[in-house]
């Protein structure tokens, strides 16, 4: 009797092999493109309603006015791809202010406050990294208490606006690049450029950034396959940490203060940024490209509702939560026929 | 000659289960050698606490002579171990030469070299005899060809000395089957000692060297392949004779259906672009239809056409002989036609769930949200088949994640049961599943068949679908090519011929 039996070996049928891979467009660009396109019909909006709404200062300025969430945004794109979350980096970034502005104020040497600004959310991040790996917390829940502890530090430090004076700070917030049409940008668009560059290049030539996908694709099998699942973890908050404490340094260089109660709720723009530019908030698939459109509509929402004159603020928010809805639901759309 | 591998009283317990009570095992280099056991033995267990995916409760490994423990899948491979581990574990958002080649990518400079990545992995396919787009994404294509890949990756490492394949043929066909055993006999002339569990007991007799089998957690013993028969080893895999498996043999064959009537359902020309070519197919009640061809012929796909998961673009569909535009599987459940796909892992079984919850979710879905099933019935259903099915550990309470790969295909087989479909299609039922188990199954499918209930059975094994069908179709290249009446003239190599396009009558 035979138990069971595998059918004999068929002739070897090459089309077959072919013909087997079902044909799907690469939808992984869909949600880049959306954006793409939304920003330029937000943008063509704008010069035709508004004067001067087409001067490329105007255009800059949306990068002068948002380097800052740029480059926290790009860290947050780091964590979202291995489909994690950080909410702390609001907080990180008032705790950065005020350690800065108190220290500046206590007359400490630029040279050392900047280093030590930065190593503070990079520590913070390393930490919340290590309890969320080590002790199986989920990130909202670990980002949160890193959020509270950020914040509540702040403003253990000082309850108010603390101005900045010193020289270095000034200088590099007064720092202007020009171009020959007398347009400018400021220090902090270009940190945030570099931050950028770096950080694509990163996702789409290292290991490291390989490994952030494949974390984000399946976190189980990434271990399974031998990947250093739990240092990538840690390395990514680490660095979302980083990004954050570098955000504030811009942020007191662009508001040239420090400030317990800075950055409130900007964990959520930059949250929204990200999504909004097309990264997939269940992790392993999206473009730091992506984030910096995703800022750029926000700044964009921003500076039509300055133009309008007559909106309240809070349209921003209104707005950007319409967007999010819309661009979640694309998102599941896109996977969804892909499926 | 020098173990390459050797673990000894190697213990492992997890909550409620004794997963491997002092379990010796050695593995030499330069043999195939073949981890046997039924469902649950501790197979998969044994594999993972070698590579340090669990901790060990007990016992040693060493491995050359020196004694190691390794703290997870990376330390493993670091150590020249190279696993392919039970179900396809990739990562589905990466190009297919991303995941052969992740974690140890051509570099330069620190900086990857795609190209270089791209040629290596087409080569290191190409050995597979796969000629694939390297640069799709994983999740693009089939389940065979992600095993593939998976094969592909554990065996393109230049350094293993030991290879790990958990159950790598289950989705496979007999072509892909041979070119894996090439790569398997040359690597083991190479010196590599080469770990092989599978199910197919043929296959393991062709390849193996020697065996070792596991019963229950514990070491029933170590055999050389050509010194234990076929018989004998099933039986001590499962601990007793088997006449059960042989009173099925003729049963399929014998029964007809007597009476016909309106079939349940009546596909006309019913195709989708791309997927499978417009076919005719009837089923009635009480008739048990197979369907061959190999992986990739279009099996799955004219499965998902009548159970409404992809909808057709052509033709049309009659249930009960009233046209009907399945639109969503809830319409063809609402009409009584249950699917049991054959990706279990992405779209059936939910881990987080207990057997009990798994199993009467189809049914609590059929009868509504709103109209709980009393717990008493619950356990009654679940009960029934938790014991037909021989799912262990006999524990409904127990969460799926925790259960081996075959007790998990058995519950998902169970879900649709329960609910006691008109139709029943079940894609690959009884892939991962143990010769002991796949007999009940098999009985029990020829039973509902005999109670009316209709079912269409897809299998890559020629064997069963012979077994139990009363009418067969044959697939080719996406295409419905024929339609055989089960008698005595049909027999696997006349489907055979027709799946390889030859068909002579
Ligand atoms: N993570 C876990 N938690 C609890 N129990 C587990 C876990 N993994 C496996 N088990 C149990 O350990 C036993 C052995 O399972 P294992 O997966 O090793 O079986 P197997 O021999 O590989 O079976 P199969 O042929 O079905 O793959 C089973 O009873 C299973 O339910
Ligand atoms: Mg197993």
């Amino acid at each position: 009797m035979t138990v069971v039996t595998t059918p004999p070996t068929p002739q070897r049928n090459r089309s077959l092999l072919g013909g087997r891979r079902v044909y799907r467009p690469n939808t992984k660009h869909i949600p880049v493109l959306a954006t793409l396109a939304l920003l330029i019909v937000m943008y063509s909006i704008g010069v035709y309603n508004y004067d001067s709404f087409g001067d490329t200062q105007v255009f800059l300025n949306i990068f002068v006015d948002n380097a800052f969430l740029l480059v926290v945004a790009v860290g947050m794109t780091f964590v979202i791809l291995t489909g994690g979350i950080d909410l702390s980096v609001g907080a990180v970034i008032a705790l950065t202010t005020t350690v800065a502005a108190t220290l500046l104020t206590a007359g400490w040497p630029a040279g050392v406050v900047l280093p030590l600004v930065l190593l503070i959310g990079t520590v913070l991040g390393l930490g919340m990294g290590a309890v969320i790996h080590f002790f199986k917390v989920e990130p909202f829940i670990a980002t949160l208490a890193g959020m509270f502890l950020a914040r509540g530090l702040a403003l253990l430090i000082n309850r108010n606006s603390i101005p900045i004076t010193n020289d270095f700070w000034t200088q590099m917030a007064q720092k202007r690049f020009r171009f020959d049409d007398g347009v400018f940008i400021s220090l902090n668009v270009v940190i945030a450029a570099v931050v950028v560059l770096i950080a694509a290049l990163v996702l789409a030539w290292t290991r490291f950034g390989r490994n952030v996908y494949a974390i984000g694709g399946n976190a189980d099998s990434a271990l399974l396959m031998g990947l250093p699942v739990g240092r990538t973890r840690i390395a990514v908050y680490t660095l979302s940490g980083f990004c954050a404490s570098l955000g504030g340094v811009l942020y007191s260089f662009y508001t040239s203060s420090g400030y317990s109660l800075h950055g409130q709720g900007l964990e959520l723009d930059a949250i929204a940024a990200v999504v909004i530019g097309g990264v997939l908030l269940t992790g392993g698939s999206g473009y730091v490209l992506g984030t910096v459109l995703g800022v750029l509509v926000l700044g964009l929402i921003q500076t039509i509702i300055t133009f309008q004159g007559d909106l309240n603020s809070w349209w921003t928010r209104i707005v950007v939560g319409i967007l999010l809805f819309a661009f979640i639901v694309l998102q599941r759309l896109v996977t969804r026929k892909a499926k | 000659m020098a173990e390459q591998l050797k673990m000894t009283g190697i213990k492992k317990v997890f909550p409620g289960v004794v997963a491997l009570d002092d379990v010796d095992f050695r593995l030499l280099p330069g043999e195939i050698h073949a981890l046997m056991g039924e469902n649950g033995a501790g197979k998969s267990t044994l594999i993972k606490v070698l590579t340090g995916v669990y901790d060990i409760d007990g016992g040693d490994i060493e491995l050359a002579g020196q004694k190691v423990r390794f703290t997870g899948p990376l330390q493993a491979q670091q150590a020249g171990i190279s696993t392919v581990y039970q179900e396809v574990n990739l990562c589905p958002n990466l190009s297919v030469a991303e995941n052969i080649f992740i974690g140890r990518e051509p570099r330069k400079f620190g900086r990857i070299q795609w190209s270089e990545m791209r040629k290596r992995a087409q080569v290191s396919l190409a050995r597979l005899d796969l000629d694939i787009d390297v640069s799709a994404q994983l999740d693009s294509y089939s389940l065979a060809i992600q095993q593939m890949v998976a094969i592909a990756r554990a065996t393109d490492v230049g350094t293993t000395k030991v290879l790990i394949l958990d159950e790598p043929t289950s989705s496979l066909d007999a072509s892909e089957v041979e070119q894996l055993f090439t790569i398997m006999r040359r690597l083991r002339d190479e010196g590599v000692a080469i770990l092989f569990v599978s199910h197919f007991l043929d296959q393991v007799y062709e390849i193996a060297d020697r065996m070792t089998v596991l019963r229950n957690g514990r070491l029933i013993g170590e055999y050389r392949t050509a010194e234990l028969p076929q018989m004998q080893l099933v039986s001590k895999m499962i601990g007793k004779e088997l006449e059960a498996l042989e009173q099925i043999e003729e049963h399929a064959r014998e029964a007809t259906v007597t009476e016909r009537g309106t079939p349940i359902v009546d596909a006309r020309e019913l195709g989708r672009t791309g997927a499978i070519a417009p076919f005719d197919l009837t089923i009635h009640a009480g008739e048990v239809v197979g369907l061959a061809g190999l992986l990739g012929s279009g099996r799955t796909e004219l499965a998902r056409l009548l159970f409404g998961a992809d909808r057709p673009d052509h033709g049309a569909l009659l249930i009960d002989g009233k046209p009907h535009t399945v639109k969503a599987p809830r319409e063809a459940m609402a009409e009584g036609i249950a699917f049991s796909s054959e990706n279990r892992r992405t779209e059936g079984i939910i881990g987080e769930l207990t057997v009990r919850e798994n199993m009467i979710l189809a049914m609590q879905a059929a009868r509504g949200w709103t109209r709980p099933i009393p717990r008493r019935k619950q356990d009654e259903l679940v009960d029934r088949y938790v014991k037909a099915l021989q799912i262990r550990p006999a524990d409904p309470e127990r969460l799926v994640r925790d259960l081996s790969g075959g007790n998990q295909q058995k519950v998902l087989l169970a879900r649709w049961l329960i609910t006691e479909p008109r139709l029943l299609i079940i894609d690959e039922p009884t892939r991962g599943i143990d010769v002991g188990a796949k007999a009940e199954i098999q009985r029990l499918v020829a039973q509902l068949a005999d109670g009316g209930m209709a079912v269409l059975f897809v299998s890559a094994e020629l064997e069963e679908v012979l077994r139990l069908s009363h009418k067969i179709e044959v697939l080719r290249d996406r295409r419905l090519v024929e339609e055989l009446e089960n008698g005595d003239d049909v027999d696997a190599d006349r489907i055979m011929q027709t799946i390889a396009g030859g068909a002579t009558t």
